[in-house]
């Protein structure tokens, strides 16, 4: 007997099974969208006018500010997403049909790859929903259709790191609310770093923490694609961060996959 | 009666399971003959649950050997799982689908052919009764009707052998009939039922055979009347007019009996004949005795017989 001749077929239908989850209830969609949103209103139209001085000189206003913030506000996305994994997974986990797939004789990754395809697919519409927002507030990127391939590759593999992530939390979590609880640092992460303001500006401590966490330099490779600015070494230190989280989001996942969860 | 003329569907030997210090399953031996029903009687907590896991390949045995319809569970899992269905205590169903969608989902991966799915589909909306809500969310299904839904995603791949644990705990009685008669019908075709239960009347009801677990230990196994004889005649049910009443008898009988203050009952296990009557009477001061009855042999007698103490007790303990 052996699985893997289902490989396709078990992921095709595990894949249809989510995608029916997340088109009927798009519940998660709209905190996943509605968070950053929140943000993006917030901060541009309420300290907008006093931010883009502050992070693009004397002249500047709302409108520069908007161009600063968007790059941030997408990798929150991921982040929102993440939590969105997360939930979704723990609550798949205690409704008892996973350990019905588990006693049928199907591809068992099936489960877990068809999840993170749903995900990564749910995280990536959000960002498209949330870079429609800030279009209409008025964000104007400066990119070529190559930087634009760029940024769609690197909000991918963001995504893919972080659902992983989200993807371990969920069956690492022995209630919901913990799952819920666990990725929300990941959320905050882009105000403590170059998300909402420049790095410059802060205290030397919480600077060096802000210029080395994992959300700066893939923030700013994302903005340098976007809008031009300078990505120097950032871009390789954003690739070695998102696979340095995938491979701990998937080992993770996999050990809280194999643990038996019904109670 | 001979059980090793049919094929066995499941075969266990020393089968031991523990979590951190607590022994759960402590040497479990079973041979269940293909197209039998087997009933796994106990109280909450006694292994059951445990027992099921391991069977049904979602947790892995500390030591012990199981075949099951020929597979060996720590070389083939994937054969085992070919060959089974499952029916946990907590639903199994997916609420955000519909439940037509529910049973396509299991046809799909049983890798069953389209077509052939799709009527296996339909027939069983059409036995479980389920053809007004098929259509509908399962979110907004009864509790009885989530269990039908269960019950009937887990027959879609037809499985030789199926494991439904406790499958009537916390039905009305209307629902645990069909489910009995459901359970029935598939002996008939021949499928063997591997059951555990709180209920001694579905075991009693069901069952070929009837193993007794306790502490993770079989403390009996036999068809239910094998059971029943190892309790002869039952028991004999006093209460006393007063508290000092039921203290003499105890001291004055001696011996295995269930003691109710409460109730100054005492429960006495005895053959149930007028002479063995006689003798309780005899030693008693019988102006003391409020009322008497005889309690013919059910399977609660047996938990009494066996563990010293009444099963409906353990219930109780639960939650």
């Amino acid at each position: 007997m052996n699985t893997a001749s289902h490989a396709v077929a078990d992921t095709l239908t595990m894949l249809r099974r989510n995608f029916k989850n997340q088109l009927r209830y798009p519940t998660s969609v709209i905190a996943i969208v509605g968070i950053p949103v929140l943000f993006l209103l917030l901060f541009v139209y309420v300290f907008g006018g006093a931010l883009g001085t502050a992070v693009a000189g004397a002249a500047a206003g709302r409108q520069e500010y908007v161009n600063y913030i968007l790059p941030g506000l997408i990798i929150m996305t991921a982040a929102t997403g993440s939590l969105g994994a997360a939930t979704s997974t723990s609550v798949d986990m205690t409704e008892g049909i996973i350990a019905r797939f588990k006693t049928m004789a199907i591809f068992r990754p099936s489960i877990l790859i068809a999840r993170v395809i749903s995900y990564v697919t749910q995280t990536l519409a959000s960002m498209a929903l949330v870079l429609g927002v800030a279009l209409l507030m008025g964000f104007s990127p400066d990119a070529s259709l190559v930087d634009w391939i760029a940024a769609v590759g690197l909000l991918a593999l963001v995504s893919f790191a972080l659902t992983w992530l989200g993807i371990a939390f969920g069956l690492a979590a022995k209630t919901l609310d913990t799952a819920s609880n666990l990725p929300f640092p990941l959320i905050l992460l882009p105000f403590v770093g170059s998300g909402i303001v420049t790095t410059d500006s802060m205290p030397a401590g919480l600077r060096q923490f802000a210029e080395n966490q994992p959300f700066t330099p893939i923030i700013e490779t994302l903005r340098g694609l976007l809008m031009g600015s300078h990505i120097g070494h950032s871009g390789m230190v954003a690739i070695a961060w998102c696979v340095g989280i995938t491979v701990v989001g998937f080992l993770w996942a996999i050990k809280g996959f194999a643990r038996d969860r019904t109670r | 009666m001979t059980i090793n003329q049919t094929p066995s569907a499941i075969k266990v030997t020393g089968l031991r399971k523990s979590y951190g210090d607590k022994v759960v399953l402590d040497g479990i031996d079973l041979d269940i003959p293909e197209g039998s029903v087997f009933a796994l009687l106990g109280p909450n907590g006694a292994g059951k649950t445990t027992a099921v896991k391991i069977l049904s390949t979602l947790t892995t045995p500390d030591a012990g050997a199981v075949t099951i319809n020929g597979h060996d569970l720590a070389r083939n899992p994937d054969g085992i799982r070919t060959s089974i269905g499952v029916t946990g205590q907590f639903s199994a169903v997916d609420i955000l689908l519909t439940g037509a969608e529910n049973l396509r989902l299991m046809a799909d991966l049983s890798h069953l052919d389209r077509r052939i799915g799709r009527q296996r589909c339909a027939d069983l909306i059409e036995q479980f009764d389920l053809g007004e809500v098929a259509g509908k969310p399962v979110i907004t299904y009864s509790g009885g009707t989530r269990r039908k839904l269960d019950l009937a995603m887990t027959l879609v791949g037809a499985p030789r052998i199926i494991f439904l644990d406790e499958p009537t705990t916390g039905l009305d009685p209307r629902a645990r009939r069909t489910t009995w008669q459901v359970i029935r019908d598939l002996v008939a075709d021949g499928v063997t039922i591997f059951l555990t239960t709180q209920y001694l009347e579905e075991a009693d009801q069901l069952a070929d055979r009837i193993a007794v677990l306790d502490n993770g230990r079989l403390i009996a196994e036999g068809n239910p009347e094998d059971l029943k004889r190892r309790v002869p005649g039952g028991s004999i049910s006093l209460t006393f007019a007063t508290a000092a009443a039921l203290d003499d008898a105890v001291r004055t009988l001696g011996g295995q009996m269930i003691r109710n203050d409460e109730a100054l009952g005492l429960q006495i296990p005895s053959d149930g004949s007028a002479r063995a009557v006689q003798g309780v009477l005899d030693r008693l001061e019988t102006g003391s005795i409020r009322s008497l009855s005889l309690h013919t042999p059910d399977l609660d007698d047996v938990f009494l017989a066996l563990t010293g103490q009444p099963s409906t007790n353990d219930q109780k303990d639960q939650k």
